[in-house]
């Protein structure tokens, strides 16, 4: 137990020693530690709680999802019915989270079903081998066709949703200017926002929480807006309010002339007559084709510019716009203006988000955590190695130099795994002081029981440490347990508790048995003590 | 004023450090050598004790409850700092009460400039959880600067709460069988019995303090399981040993011996962990004050209490010992006649 040959010796320091040596970046301000090569970048990364920030869960709406998927089935299996000439009595429906539509003629039925199964498509395009389908279509009897999503055609349509979602987020996102936002996905159908140093989410809550779903479209002018409201609606038009108040009913047409999906470009800017903001956005080579075509055949009317089924403004056309760019006025503000420019540069959410988490702390909060957590943290440390100093005298001293190697490689670890330490994290550590130098008492008062057991000093020191070795392992595998369960379930600062703490259990463990073993064989090749001053 | 303290006690540290080197330093004895301290005996006192306060702790949690906090509640939470003076909690209960947003608390927090601020789970859906908040920042106005701002869904709270209690019971599970394979199924059996009295008395401990319970609170749970174990297993290791050495001795005696031989280290270990955890609750800051005092109740005052007076003696009980009789090399028929 106390013999280490020279290699062995020398490893134990060296890893101790690199170990260390990872947390240096950290003690050098961001900037300067940004100019080293990037394997010497890796630093503890500040929480949330402690840097201050907003933390926000985001859920994509799956009901909507689940909706738009059934009404893009209605809409092709109406179109593929007339197409193929087959009656059905009724309409379309969605019912029961499908589509149902009851064919006429009893004959009609399989050639029906035919037609209508070449809709559904195989998951995961030409990839998928699983031999699902994204549609199940079935025959319900009584003339009735089903259509329906299947469960794994519908978490596939989820998952493309989030990623797209992410996108789109990132780039809301980024276009705050923000530091390092760390967006990402969360289960099913979460997504998962932080962004350091934001005080107040308000504006970004704004940001994220419209689809953006922009569009151009004619306004119906063969119905004045009241009649519209007593119910007097054409079918192929609908009644939408405008975006800003007071709520000015409009009965636009629901065909879409051109869609947000193809403008390239849009900046807030001043209107050069009137000087208030409005938002200039470009098309792309379609997107101008379409809007230069359709200007040019209702110069004269009015078309409406609708933003999440909100009408912006609609203006009158005068003449034909061909050079596939525009601008958008409508009552804005320089920052409304702005926040639209932003949304349609970014594209549109495939489904509303809503807010489920929210979690904010302010810089000054974090500064006091910090310095507080250090205080104590010191304070700590300080009481456990006076502790020590008394209890053990000269181990006292080893069990010391042990702890604040162990401190040390935690850190070390924490940096080089880029961990992020939060206010319970800093608890974790404090308590790692405090546990850590149980492995040096477990050994101490293993060597004092040997020794009143009669054995000689270098004997009762070997056999503390052999003695002592197995129990430490067990006993600290157990909360080494616990500390795995806490970072698997907890999220934010309740994880970065468990990170330092687990990472102090292994420092701990590892200092128990190499360092505290190597120090004491040292002291005792060169002293060969007769007895243990313990 | 903090810095120079700490100087001091750097020094003060280095002095003890030199002095102890060289050996100058009276040893200390915390522990006297060899204790001799009946406690198997104790089981007949401390298991119904022990059966009595566990039973108190489960009534008052089905009828105090816990005062769950909004990460399990859901609801808004606003801290608030007055941007001068004290914080005048009367105004601010006023105007926040004319928001019609339910039940508000208004509470002191840390100093007499900062309030906590809570509020109720909105009845709906996210989406009222989110105007609360905007109504509230704006009845709150420019006399204070938020510092902290938690909103949670009613949904989100939920699972929250599941995926807490489902870590707790897994965690328990993982130990279990940790301690099935390392020792025999007697211990891991007794090391839960112990688990589960340290949870319920400090859940005891929660109802009746009416501490915050939240996910720091499951945070708090799994540190103390942790460490109590870590003790348990340190006294289970010993009785291991002792029974691969001594096959005659009489199970109780053989606890005794244990439990004895390894207080100093559970002493000593312990008033370390509680210097640590007295630092971080006295200069720790609020935001952790509720999470230190629940670890200090359950790892210094019920973990020590449960290796030493339940873990270890409830072993007569689950049997362990009983057959050491047979193992062929030390089979006496003195021993035999007793049972």
């Amino acid at each position: 137990m106390l013999y280490f040959t020279r290699w062995k010796a020398l490893g134990i320091i060296l890893t101790a020693l690199i170990v260390c040596l990872c947390a240096v970046p950290n003690f050098f301000p961001e900037a300067q530690v940004k100019t080293w090569p990037a394997w010497a970048q890796r630093r503890l990364v500040l929480g949330l709680d402690l840097q201050g920030g907003s933390y926000l869960l985001l859920e994509v709406d799956s009901n909507y999802v689940k909706k738009e998927r059934l009404d893009q089935i209605r809409d092709d299996v109406r179109r593929t019915l007339r197409d193929a000439k087959i009656g059905f009595t009724g309409g379309v429906a969605v019912r029961n989270d499908a589509v149902e539509v009851r064919i006429t003629k009893e004959t009609d039925v399989q050639p029906a079903l035919a037609k209508l199964r070449e809709l559904s498509q195989p998951l995961g395009g030409l990839m998928g081998s699983s031999g699902q389908r994204d549609l199940e279509v079935v025959d319900a009897g009584g003339g009735v066709i089903r259509l329906g999503v299947p469960p794994a055609a519908m978490l596939d349509r989820m998952r493309k949703t989030i990623e797209q979602s992410i996108q789109i987020v990132e780039r809301r996102v980024n276009e705050l200017g923000t530091v390092e936002p760390v967006i990402q996905r969360q289960g099913n159908d979460r997504i998962l926002v932080q962004v350091p140093g934001l005080q107040d989410p308000t504006r970004l809550k704004e940001l994220l929480g419209k689809t953006a779903k922009m569009e151009f479209r004619m306004v119906d002018t063969s119905v004045p807006p009241d009649q519209a409201q007593a119910g007097r609606l054409p079918p192929e038009s609908e009644l939408l309010t405008s975006a800003s108040p007071p709520p000015t009913p409009y009965v636009v047409k629901k065909q879409v002339l051109v869609a947000g999906g193809d403008l390239t470009d849009a900046q807030a800017t001043f209107d050069q007559r009137t000087g208030e903001p409005v938002v200039s956005f470009k098309f792309n080579t379609s997107g101008a084709r379409k809007f230069s075509q359709a200007t040019t055949e209702n110069v004269g009317l009015p078309f409406a510019i609708v933003l999440d089924n909100k009408v912006i403004s609609a203006p009158v056309i005068r003449e034909p716009i061909t050079g596939g760019q525009g601008q958008i006025s409508g009552s804005f503000t320089v920052q409304s203006a702005n926040d639209l420019a932003i949304l349609l540069r970014a594209g549109a959410l495939p489904a509303p988000l809503t807010v489920v988490e929210e979690r904010t702390v302010g810089p000054g909060l974090g500064q006091d955590s910090i310095e507080k957590g250090e205080l104590a943290a010191y304070v700590g440390s300080i009481l456990v190695v006076v502790f020590m100093l008394v209890t053990y005298r000269l181990f006292g001293v080893f069990a010391n130099i042990a702890v604040t190697i162990n401190v040390a490689m935690i850190f070390g670890l924490l940096s080089l795994l880029n961990a992020t330490l939060t206010l319970p994290g800093i608890a974790g550590i404090v308590l790692t002081v405090g546990i850590a130098v149980d492995s040096n008492v477990l050994i101490y008062e293993r060597i004092r029981e040997e020794l009143r057991g009669g054995r000689n000093a270098i004997s009762a020191i070997d056999a503390g440490f052999k003695r002592a070795l197995a129990t430490i392992l067990d006993s600290n595998i157990t909360t080494f347990i616990a500390a795995a369960v806490l970072f698997y379930i907890g999220t934010g600062p309740v994880r970065g508790f468990a990170v330092t703490l687990g990472i102090g259990i292994i420092t701990t463990v590892f200092t128990a048995f190499t360092l505290t073993r190597l120090i004491v064989a040292w002291w005792v090749r060169w002293k060969r003590p007769q007895s243990v001053p313990i | 004023m903090t810095q120079t303290v700490l100087i001091g006690l750097g020094v003060l540290i280095a002095i003890l450090t030199v002095v102890a080197a060289l050996g100058l330093l009276p040893s200390l004895r915390i522990v006297p050598d060899a204790t001799h301290f009946d406690f198997t005996r104790f089981r007949r006192i401390s298991f119904p004790i022990s059966a009595a306060l566990s039973i108190v702790a489960i009534t008052l949690f089905f009828t105090h409850g816990l005062n769950l906090g909004i990460d399990f509640k859901g609801g808004t939470l606003l801290e608030v700092k007055a941007r001068s003076g004290t914080a005048d909690i009367a105004a601010m209960r006023t105007k926040l009460d004319a928001l019609g947003l339910g039940e508000v608390q208004l509470q002191q927090f840390g100093g007499p400039e900062n309030v906590l601020i809570r509020v109720a789970e909105q009845p709906g859906s996210d989406a009222a959880q989110q105007a609360a908040l905007q109504k509230l920042r704006g009845a709150l106005g420019d006399s204070v600067d938020i510092q902290r701002t938690e909103v949670l869904g009613p949904r989100v709270a939920g699972e929250l709460l599941a995926y807490g209690m489902l870590g707790l019971m897994l965690a328990i599970v993982a130990i279990l069988i940790y301690l099935w394979f390392r020792f025999e199924w007697q211990f891991a059996l007794g090391a839960m019995i112990a688990n589960v009295h340290d949870i319920v008395l400090t859940i005891g401990f929660m109802s009746i303090s009416q501490v915050d319970f939240d996910l720091t609170s499951i945070a708090a749970l799994l540190t103390i399981l942790g460490y109590s174990l870590n003790d348990t297993v340190v006294i289970y290791d010993r009785i291991r040993e002792m029974l691969r050495r001594y096959k005659k001795m009489p199970m109780p005696q053989l606890l005794n011996e244990s439990i004895n031989s390894t207080l100093s280290r559970s002493i000593i270990t312990h008033v370390t962990v509680t210097l640590a955890l007295l630092a971080l609750l006295l200069f720790g800051g609020h935001a952790i004050h509720s999470f230190t005092a629940v670890m200090m109740f359950g790892v210094v005052l019920v973990g020590t209490y449960t290796s030493i007076f339940i873990a270890a003696p409830i072993l007569i009980y689950l049997g362990v010992g009983e057959h050491r009789e047979d193992a062929p090399d030390t089979a006496t028929p003195a021993k035999k006649s007793k049972a």
